[in-house]
């Protein structure tokens, strides 16, 4: 059942204009277009497009994202979250590869070239071998470790239903004592005079 | 008036501020106080002209204001095309934010894209796929409201302590304007969206797409197709000529340059809500899909970068409050870190998922204070503090930290950053 349009204004979407646009893929493959690519192709078009800034091995350079490691550090002082430690879908690499990347300089690669970064990404996090291939048809079978990591948004229950309750106003503490300051740290840009 | 007379004019007003300094420092002695020059001399602007009208077609502010601009924060992000900046909050005052020092936020740089070249493609679960050219957008029926912009990052940097020194840096990454557009449900019964969809996913026109999912509950309640904010059209930086507007919820949704809105039947999983906009907690889980911003405040001055400067006396502490759930109703103000509060004056009852501007009408003896706000929305959620926060989700989460802020005012009238007991 849909509903009808009462204005009459706006046309009807070409195919190979929504063809053009709708590139999103789903976490089921809903999306990805035919191709393949290996971990050896993508090794070498990661190196000539990526590695700059991401580094040889997707360990990433700089400030610039890691995309591999960090294997079981979620619960750390200091996570490090990457594709292999916390990203639960791989169709989100490919997708987001695929629309976005290189940083600069996107929607420049083919689709085997997106199945071959990807590929590469994988055995980066070793979680694929050295001659894995990656496939439209083999896609939906790689499981990524964090997929079970990400529970949908449980503040109605573990915050507002504490937290909607008449506040204290006189007496609420005792002894209040400054337990931090930003000034040590000392990282705030200074206003310039000019 | 000749140079030669403004010369003599400046001479003589510089040899009567010095002899008021002097007056000033012998009238305890009984000598006669000199008038201040700036009323009993003759200025230049009571006498000359001021600039024409042809001189500004689009003005700026005055000169003086320099201080009321966006900030970042260089060692923040890798670069500065996908970063951040700051809204000069501790400047400004009402709620709404003028567009030139709105904040920005941007994964692939601002793009420019003129009203010709922009089209709005829907597609998927819909009768009919369309496309929408600008002009198109123009002829639905409108409506304009005020709403806030909280980047889900906002305040982030502030989970582990006391980081940043200045409500911009760690509050300004929020916006408040009036938009006018078409309501997305008008434009999506347009295609004849199917309605078992459940979701939508939009994106916009820049390499970056920002591609997010929308649950169609909340599309068809009150998210704008929006084209206008404070009157004019969206400035570059916001998502000229189109941007999503999805009150109450986290900023990144806001979708600019927005070029193409699909009805499907499950959320897309994007990077922008797998990676990023995903809250990790204590034992390394991480939540999902929390859309909304909920209630929370600042004292926007005094501040960190908005001191005292006129000593003991009447003294006006005031600051803004939101909530993402509706309309705040209350807005109490500590000045001894949590022990006592007083609950603050609203300037205009506060208005649905917008900012409300608060003020407490006090007077200040020169003591120190630990300054505080805490916002109370509509459905009666209190603002909570760092440690009820950090005891539910950890020190990581990145996003939604929407803790009660300290700010420790010296008896010089300068005020710091901190965390309290």
């Amino acid at each position: 059942p849909a509903v009808a349009g009462p204005f009459g204004l706006g046309r009807v979407a070409e195919p190979d204009e929504i063809a053009a646009w709708n590139l999103d893929v789903s976490p089921d493959g809903t999306g990805l277009p035919d191709g393949s690519g290996s971990v050896a192709d993508g090794e070498q078009i990661f190196s000539d497009n990526c590695a700059s800034c991401h580094g040889e091995f997707a360990e990433g350079l700089g400030n610039w994202p890691k995309l591999a490691g960090g294997d079981g550090t979620l619960a750390n002082v200091d996570p490090v979250k990457t594709v292999g430690s916390y990203w639960p879908y791989l169709s989100t690499t490919w997708d987001y590869v695929n629309r976005s990347m290189p940083f600069g300089n996107a929607q420049s690669l083919s689709a085997d070239d997106v199945y071959a970064i990807t590929a590469y990404i994988l055995y980066s996090n070793f979680l694929v071998d050295d001659d894995f291939v990656l496939s439209r048809e083999n896609f939906t079978e790689v499981e990524m470790p964090n997929v079970g990591g990400f529970i949908p948004d449980d503040r109605p229950e573990s915050e507002y239903a504490h937290w909607r309750v008449e506040p204290c106003m006189t007496d609420c503490k005792g002894v209040v004592e400054i337990t931090m300051k930003a000034t040590v740290l000392d990282v705030t840009p200074q206003e310039s005079t000019d | 008036m000749t140079s030669d007379t403004k010369l003599k004019a400046t001479s003589r007003r510089a040899f009567l501020k010095a002899s008021l300094a002097a007056g000033g420092t012998l009238a305890g002695a009984g000598m006669a106080r000199a008038g201040d020059p700036l009323i009993t001399e003759v200025q230049p602007w009571a006498q000359g002209f001021g600039d024409p009208v042809d001189a500004t077609p689009y003005g700026l502010p005055i000169r003086f204001e320099s201080d009321a601009v966006r900030r970042n924060v260089p060692w923040l992000t890798a670069d500065p095309i996908s970063s951040i900046n700051f809204t000069p909050i501790h400047a400004l005052d009402g709620t709404i934010t003028p567009q030139g020092c709105a904040f920005e936020r941007h994964h692939s740089g601002a793009i420019e894209l003129a009203k010709p070249d922009y089209r709005l493609m829907i597609n998927g679960m819909v009768d009919k796929p369309l496309v929408f050219s600008y002009e198109d957008l123009e002829r639905f029926p409108r409506e304009n409201h005020v709403y806030f912009l909280e980047c889900a990052a906002n305040t982030g940097m502030e989970w582990a302590g006391a980081q940043l020194n200045g409500a911009q840096f760690t509050h300004g990454m929020i916006h408040n304007m009036e938009y006018t557009g078409v309501s997305l449900r008008t434009l999506l019964e347009e295609a004849g969206y199917d309605t078992s969809a459940k979701w939508i996913y939009v994106e916009g026109a820049d390499a970056s797409s920002n591609g997010r999912s929308i649950p169609m509950e909340k599309a068809l309640d009150d998210v704008i197709v929006a084209f206008k904010a404070n009157g004019e059209a969206l400035r570059k930086e916001h998502g000229y000529p189109v941007r999503l507007v999805v009150p109450g919820w986290e900023g990144n949704l806001w979708i600019k340059w927005l070029r193409r809105i699909e009805v499907t039947d499950q959320p897309v999983e994007s990077r922008e809500e797998t990676s990023k906009y995903t809250d990790v907690l204590a034992d390394g889980t991480a939540r999902k899909f929390t859309w909304v911003m909920d209630a929370k405040s600042v004292v926007t001055s005094p501040s960190p970068q908005a001191p005292i400067t006129h000593g003991p006396g009447p003294l006006v502490i005031t600051g803004m409050a939101w909530s993402g759930h509706g309309r705040i109703t209350r807005v109490d103000v500590s000045k001894d870190g949590g022990k006592t509060w007083e609950t603050a004056r609203l300037a205009r009852e506060g208005e649905n998922k917008a900012l409300t501007r608060f003020y407490l009408d006090t007077e200040w003896d020169g003591s120190e204070m630990l300054l505080q706000s805490r916002a109370i929305d509509e459905t009666g959620y209190v603002q909570p503090t760092k440690a009820q926060l950090r005891e539910v989700r950890g020190l990581n989460s990145v996003y939604h930290n929407n803790c009660i802020q300290t700010w420790w005012v010296k008896p010089t009238g300068e005020a710091e950053n901190v965390e309290v007991s």
